[in-house]
């Protein structure tokens, strides 16, 4: 599904490095998690990918399905089927919520020359993957984001997922700032999205997480590299003893 | 004599020369019967007073020279089937013609609720709008001058007197059309709306390549005024626009301006709260594309009690497009518990256009609330980025932006019906700039 080779990184305004050779590939219907401490290149990674704009790729690839998305544009990419849940959610002040997700919905079924979806097809749509989320009318007509908590701004990341159907997926610390509670309704609805055709890269610093969303393979990213993969023992390892012990091993 | 003296002697006789001129080229100034007097006066003020200079404070920022100068530069006709046509609204119409009344394409003027009469054909002795005729006007000429709007009461070719006594089923709706390509049009309404009373006008239409208009409108105690107004797609017009609002006690006066394109619009609104728990909103939505210089200059001033003003002002401007903001809140002593807001905000598509502001507080009652705020930014990178990560093509990502900048201004329409279709008109613009 996602075919990472040898991507190296650097920022494109200063001249650093930060990713230096990554390979990793996640196949659909598996659920890869990535740890690694702070400035391990784990945002970065989830950025270069979606397309965001500031980095510069020097050497290595990314494919979606056997596509080259690192020239696509960051629409091209969505329409390609990657989704990537935001650490940071965006506020978009005047842009409502709802205005917003039928506008991708579309933009992105036009991208791949199917039949836009009527009003009421959409709202139909829209009320029941929102009520898994217990996200009410009110939030949907809201501003995108705006004035939402943090649980909401990142149930409101899984539900723009959930209407997106992407194939690939990359949550980027989608537990940070989330309670017991939210952090459960959050991983229940991307378990609901759990697929044999569609693959999973979850990023976070903590195991808790995967605890609600069970990984297939655990990697342990340092210093712009793969420095470890395993199975979900990894993980457990991680917090129990921390990095330390791993970036010793490696060095 | 010193060069300083010898300049400003330079100044004051541009000014007598292009006033002179002007005057000149315009001829005797028209109207008989009451109108004779406010005519007169107007005229005298504005001899008194002389045109605009370029040098002139109020004019810093917008040459005034195509607007004083006697010949109204041409301005190419625009034929905009999509023009605004409130298609879906039941309204009374009157139509003008480069400033010419078009009888055969404008309702009678009759409808339940108002005395509605043109102004260059009401030329009895006596008549309910001769006490507000250029009498607005002249009230806001203090502190600020504003001369183009008192040669407009001198000679004003015609317009629309409304004397609103009841609650009309249906708005008034004034269309502007411009077929010539050197037309110059002067128009002057006088709108007085009784207690209790309600009115909305629309108005649409670029008018002429070059119009001068003045609206003066007397809004009685607990009566109530809506203006929704949009001023044509032709891209080379010129006008300039002046509103004169009293708001009486427990009254309420809203306008709201969508101006497209335009090489030059300047719109005054000077807006006088007299009585009492009274509220007055102005706002505007303008979208400029290149050859375009858009002014809103607004005064409002706090004279009573409990008065609540809005000032909501967005501009959109691209490819080198300007925008200009000049508002004033005033509150005079004694005007408690005034609440008084102004924001002006512009959205730089590019770095060739400019946005200049001066908002201005002055403050004499010690228990209000007034804020102001300006803003001049680009569309915000990281939200652009976080629609398009979510398959929304750039350019269609860019105009959900710059719809949302806009909204705040388009939220001060109340009726429905009216923000979609003016909605749509900006959507239609921005549409047709989708690369």
């Amino acid at each position: 599904m996602l075919e990472i080779k040898n991507l190296h990184v650097k920022l494109e305004e200063e001249d650093k490095q930060i990713l230096k050779g990554v390979d990793l590939t996640v196949e659909a219907g598996k659920v890869h998690a990535i740890m690694g401490p702070n400035g391990s290149g784990k945002s970065t990674l989830s950025y270069v990918l979606s397309g965001r704009a500031g980095y510069e790729v020097t050497e290595g690839s990314a494919t979606l399905g056997g596509e080259d998305i690192l020239d696509m544009e960051p629409e091209e990419r969505a329409a390609a089927g990657l989704f990537l849940a935001f650490q940071y959610p965006v506020e978009i002040p005047g842009v409502g919520n709802m205005t917003f997700l039928r506008t991708a919905v579309n933009a992105q079924r036009k991208a791949r020359g199917e039949d836009e979806l009527s009003a009421g097809d959409f709202l139909k749509v829209v009320r029941e993957r929102a009520k898994a989320l217990e996200i009410d009318a009110d939030m949907l007509k809201r501003p995108v984001n705006v004035g939402f908590s943090g649980g909401e701004k990142k149930r409101n990341e899984i539900l723009q997922m959930a209407m997106l159907e992407p194939k690939m997926c990359i949550l980027d610390e989608t537990d940070s700032g989330l309670d017991v509670d939210a952090m459960k309704l959050v991983a229940d609805g991307v378990n609901a999205l759990r697929d044999e055709g569609r693959g999973f890269l979850v990023i976070t610093h903590y195991q808790r997480l995967l605890d609600h969303i069970k990984p297939d393979v655990v990697h342990i990213m340092s210093n712009g590299r793969i420095i470890k993969t395993g199975g979900p023992e990894l993980a457990l390892e991680v917090e129990k003893n921390g990095y330390a012990d791993m970036k010793a091993e490696v060095a | 004599m010193t060069a300083a003296t010898e300049r400003k002697q330079a100044l004051l006789q541009r000014r007598q020369d292009a006033t002179d001129a002007r005057i000149a080229a315009l001829g005797a100034v028209p109207g008989a019967g009451w109108q004779a007097r406010p005519r007169a006066e107007a005229l005298a003020r504005l001899r008194a007073m002389g045109l605009p200079q370029p040098r002139d404070e109020y004019w810093k920022w917008t040459r005034p020279e195509t607007l004083t100068q006697p010949e109204a530069p041409t301005a190419a006709t625009f034929d905009a089937q999509t023009a605004p046509t409130y298609d879906a609204i039941d309204r009374l119409t009157l139509a003008f013609v480069d400033g010419v009344f078009d009888a055969e394409a404008s309702d009678p003027l009759e409808l339940e609720g108002i005395e509605i009469e043109r102004l260059a054909t009401s030329e009895a002795d006596i008549h309910w709008a001769q006490d507000l005729y250029g009498a607005l006007e002249t009230n806001g000429q203090t502190p600020v001058e504003r001369p183009l709007a008192a040669l407009n009461s001198a000679y004003a070719t015609d317009g629309i007197l409304i004397r609103v006594t009841g609650k009309p089923s249906k708005p008034v709706n004034i269309v502007y059309h411009h077929r010539d390509d050197s037309s110059d049009a002067c128009l002057h309404h006088v709108i007085r709306v009784e207690p209790g009373a309600a009115l909305t006008l629309l108005e649409n239409g670029p008018a002429a390549a070059r119009f001068n208009q003045v609206i003066e409108v007397d809004v009685a105690d607990t009566g109530a005024f809506h203006h929704i107004r949009t001023q044509g797609r032709d891209h080379e017009r010129r006008a300039a626009t002046h509103i004169f609002a009293r708001v009486g006690q427990e009254s309420l006066f809203k306008s709201f301006t969508l101006t497209a394109n335009g090489v030059l619009t300047r719109n005054e609104a000077v807006i006088d709260i007299i009585g009492d728990d009274a509220s007055a909103h102005i706002a505007g939505a303008a979208l400029g594309d290149g050859d375009f210089l858009h002014d809103d200059t607004v005064f409002i001033t706090h004279g009573a009690l409990n008065g609540e003003s809005r000032q909501v002002f967005k501009k959109v401007l691209r490819n080198g497009a300007q925008g200009i903001f000049q508002g004033k809140i005033l509150v005079k002593p004694g005007a408690q518990k005034t609440d008084g807001y102004q924001i002006s905000q512009s959205l730089l598509l590019d770095e060739a256009s400019q946005f200049l502001a001066k908002p201005e507080l002055e403050i004499y009652a010690d228990d209000v609330a007034c804020s102001h705020g300006s803003t001049s930014g680009a569309i915000d990178e990281t939200a652009l980025f976080y629609l398009r990560s979510r398959g929304i093509p750039e350019p269609i990502a860019q105009n959900l932006m710059v719809l949302a900048f806009v909204a705040e201004a388009i939220q001060e329409i109340d009726d429905e019906i009216i923000a979609a279709e003016i909605l749509a008109q900006l959507e239609g613009w921005l549409a047709r700039r989708q690369r």
